[in-house]
């Protein structure tokens, strides 16, 4: 990797529900999800955004900034970031983000970005998840109107002024060379992410939002008033400044419901329909059976 | 038709191309926006970007377009996100698109949200159907007619979402490959070529192709007659490995449900489902999989499914012509000694040999 000056990167990270371990409890009968069932996880892939960024910033300096746009616990994902050695989080959060589809999240991380100022990369993982569209991330650099790099799974070179890219496709592979800044969108095999460090576990496990503030008094009463645990945490940069709408300055149209163009018409269950089956025994005569009736139907050849 | 610019309201579908092939994807999907197209009296038109590519047009009408919208430049010869949106968007701001569905390839994913954006319209992923329908909003009191109806499976559970975009234009909808069928191709299809020029910003050209390895699909899933397929309830790469001898035995190919790439048993082209590929085989043996709509959407067209689990109340059972209740390890190897059995027996006929052989 050739040496480049300091790289400034903002990685975009989504708190969702581990929809990969979806356990029994977690269907209700009448075929619903019970999503307090699940657990919040780091979304996958954005943690092979966040490790590299981490990576970028050990190689060349530089800083990283980690957004999440969610519920105020989503401020968990950010902890894990500063954990993982990010330098700053932002929680972007506000009800008047709530309903929002791709185009309206592109829409308020756009203006997040803008306000954190100076970057020359943005990093999110390839999709998310709870819902595999894969969107936001181009929608994102579309309206921050710089390239993207979509389905990136090495950084083969990175100047100053350049980075040297290998996408990882279905069909193969390329290799693509863009000026920065640039938005790419990180796939899972690009790297392991590193655990989180112990000793920033340490030092930061109080990095808190002023929402969990009265939380951590409770813990922790040493901190007699919330002024106190906030100069506190200001002067060790743990403070996780919560950005809401009118922080962003976004307006108002462009985000939540809203600002989302596509809309839900109807949701339904899925009724099975039951077909004509058999049961069979796991046994060899019922397999026999099986296939002897599969072989006279020329199923089986 | 006159060659004039194509009429407002059109449907869109958008034309991928390697090495001077259109994606099957693109072709199903001229298909779908045909008989859209046919239901709501609207033209269909196919955007083809690239250089030298003008046979490629001919190929589009014949399955079903009346119309390419044919953009011919040197830098358009790869994909690229920015050249191929800037034509893209400039096209559907002067003309107006109703629908525009894109594949749902890595490319097709890169370019759809990109031009969505530009056009601050609604954009659906990943499309298991589509149907046209009307919208009535409440608060408006207003019905909407004959909206495309874009139906996905949602997040996690048993449930299918249909979602509509009823304020912006186009309504844009990507595809994966094989969710909707090819339709033949018709050479005596007439239908307009149009060349439009082409102008990029030096913007445009922020990134460039270095290099492009393509990798010949060793996996004909789609097509496959018989397709063994395996998920979270295989133990095991070991056992994965029986899947590929009795699919090798049956002719067959082997598929998967995410659950087994993400375990890592096996390639991601090897994903059956909404987020991989639809298949249609003529026998479809489920192997531990318990049957998530997300993987159904890839699978219940199959002619004959052979549902393998040890929880009797897996979903794939509900819609499974042979339900066996039993560890996949189990079973397996009973099915694979039946049939080299079987295959035994004929020029024989002793029983007994046959046996002799199947423990072989």
């Amino acid at each position: 990797m050739t040496e480049s000056r300091p790289l400034h990167s903002v990685v975009l990270v989504k708190q969702v529900p581990d929809t990969h371990n979806v356990t029994g409890d977690v269907m209700t009968k009448d075929g619903t999800m019970n999503r307090n069932a699940l657990p919040a996880i780091f979304n996958p892939e954005d943690l092979n955004a966040l490790e590299m960024a981490l990576e970028i910033k050990e190689r060349t300096g530089g800083t990283v900034t980690v957004i999440t746009m969610g519920p105020p616990k989503a401020a968990a994902i950010l902890r894990e970031s500063l954990f993982r050695g990010a330098d700053k989080v932002v929680l972007l959060t506000d009800r008047k983000f709530a309903g929002a589809d791709t185009l309206a999240t592109s829409y308020a991380l756009m203006c997040a970005i803008r306000k954190i100022g100076e970057y020359d990369l943005v990093l999110a993982g390839r999709q998310a998840i709870d819902g595999d569209t894969a969107q936001v991330g181009p929608q994102t650099a579309e309206k921050l109107g710089i390239p993207q790099i979509t389905y990136a799974e090495q950084i083969v070179e990175l100047s100053s002024t350049q980075v040297t890219v290998q996408r990882a496709l279905d069909s193969g592979s390329e290799i693509v060379r863009c000026t920065m800044p640039v938005l790419m969108t990180v796939v899972g095999s690009a790297n392991t992410p590193r655990p989180a460090s112990v000793r920033r576990q340490m030092e930061r496990k109080l990095a808190a939002t002023p929402n969990e503030y009265a939380a951590i008094r409770a813990r922790w009463p040493e901190f007699e008033t919330d002024e106190q645990l906030d100069s506190y945490l200001g002067d060790r940069g743990l403070r996780i400044p919560i950005w809401s709408a009118e922080d962003i300055g976004a307006t108002e149209g462009n985000i939540g419901l809203a600002g989302s163009p596509t809309q839900v018409h109807k949701v339904n269950f899925v009724v099975l329909e039951s077909t004509e089956s058999k049961t069979i025994t796991p046994d060899q005569e019922g397999i026999a059976a099986m296939i002897a009736e599969l072989v006279r139907e020329y199923i089986v050849g | 038709m006159t060659n004039e610019i194509a009429p407002t309201n059109a449907i869109w579908v958008f034309i991928e191309h390697t090495d001077g092939v259109i994606a099957d994807v693109s072709l199903e999907l001229t298909g779908k926006a045909r008989e859209l197209g046919d239901r709501l009296g609207r033209e269909v038109v196919g955007l083809l970007c690239g250089h030298d590519v003008d046979a490629l047009a001919a190929d589009v009408i014949a399955h079903g377009a009346d119309r390419v919208i044919l953009a011919d430049d040197p830098e358009l010869a790869l994909y690229r996100t920015l050249p191929y949106a800037r034509v893209a968007i400039a096209e559907a701001r002067k003309r107006r698109p109703e629908i525009f569905l894109i594949g749902g390839t890595p490319n097709g994913r890169d370019f759809a949200p990109r031009v969505a954006s530009a056009l601050r319209c609604g954009l659906t992923a990943d499309c298991t159907d589509l149907q046209i329908g009307d919208y009535y909003v409440k608060k408006e009191d207003k019905t909407y007619k004959d909206l495309l109806y874009q139906i996905r499976p949602a997040f996690g559970g048993n449930l299918v979402a249909t979602i509509v975009n009823p304020h912006t234009r186009p309504q844009m909808a990507t595809v994966r490959e094989g969710v909707m069928r090819k339709p033949a191709a018709d050479a005596n299809r007439k239908g307009v070529i149009e060349k439009i020029a082409v102008s990029l910003e030096p913007g445009d050209l922020a990134l460039e192709v270095l290099s492009r390895q393509v990798r010949k699909s060793t996996v004909k899933l789609k097509d496959a007659a018989v397709v063994v397929a395996g998920g979270a309830g295989v133990d095991g790469s070991e056992e994965f490995a029986l899947l590929r001898d009795l699919a090798n035995l049956l002719g067959g190919e082997v598929g998967a449900s995410r659950a087994a790439v993400d375990a890592g048993y096996i390639d991601r082209t090897h994903q059956v489902g909404q987020t991989g590929t639809t298949v249609r085989p003529r026998l479809y043996i489920a192997a531990g999989i318990s049957g998530a709509i997300q993987h159904r959407a890839g699978m219940d067209q199959s002619s004959k499914i052979i549902a393998i689990n040890t929880d009797p109340n897996a979903p794939m059972f509900q819609i499974a012509h042979y339900k066996i209740v039993g560890d996949v390890g189990e079973v397996l190897p009973l099915i694979i000694k039946t049939l080299r059995e079987r295959s035994i027996e004929p020029g024989d006929g002793s029983a007994e040999a046959a046996s002799e052989a199947g423990e072989a």
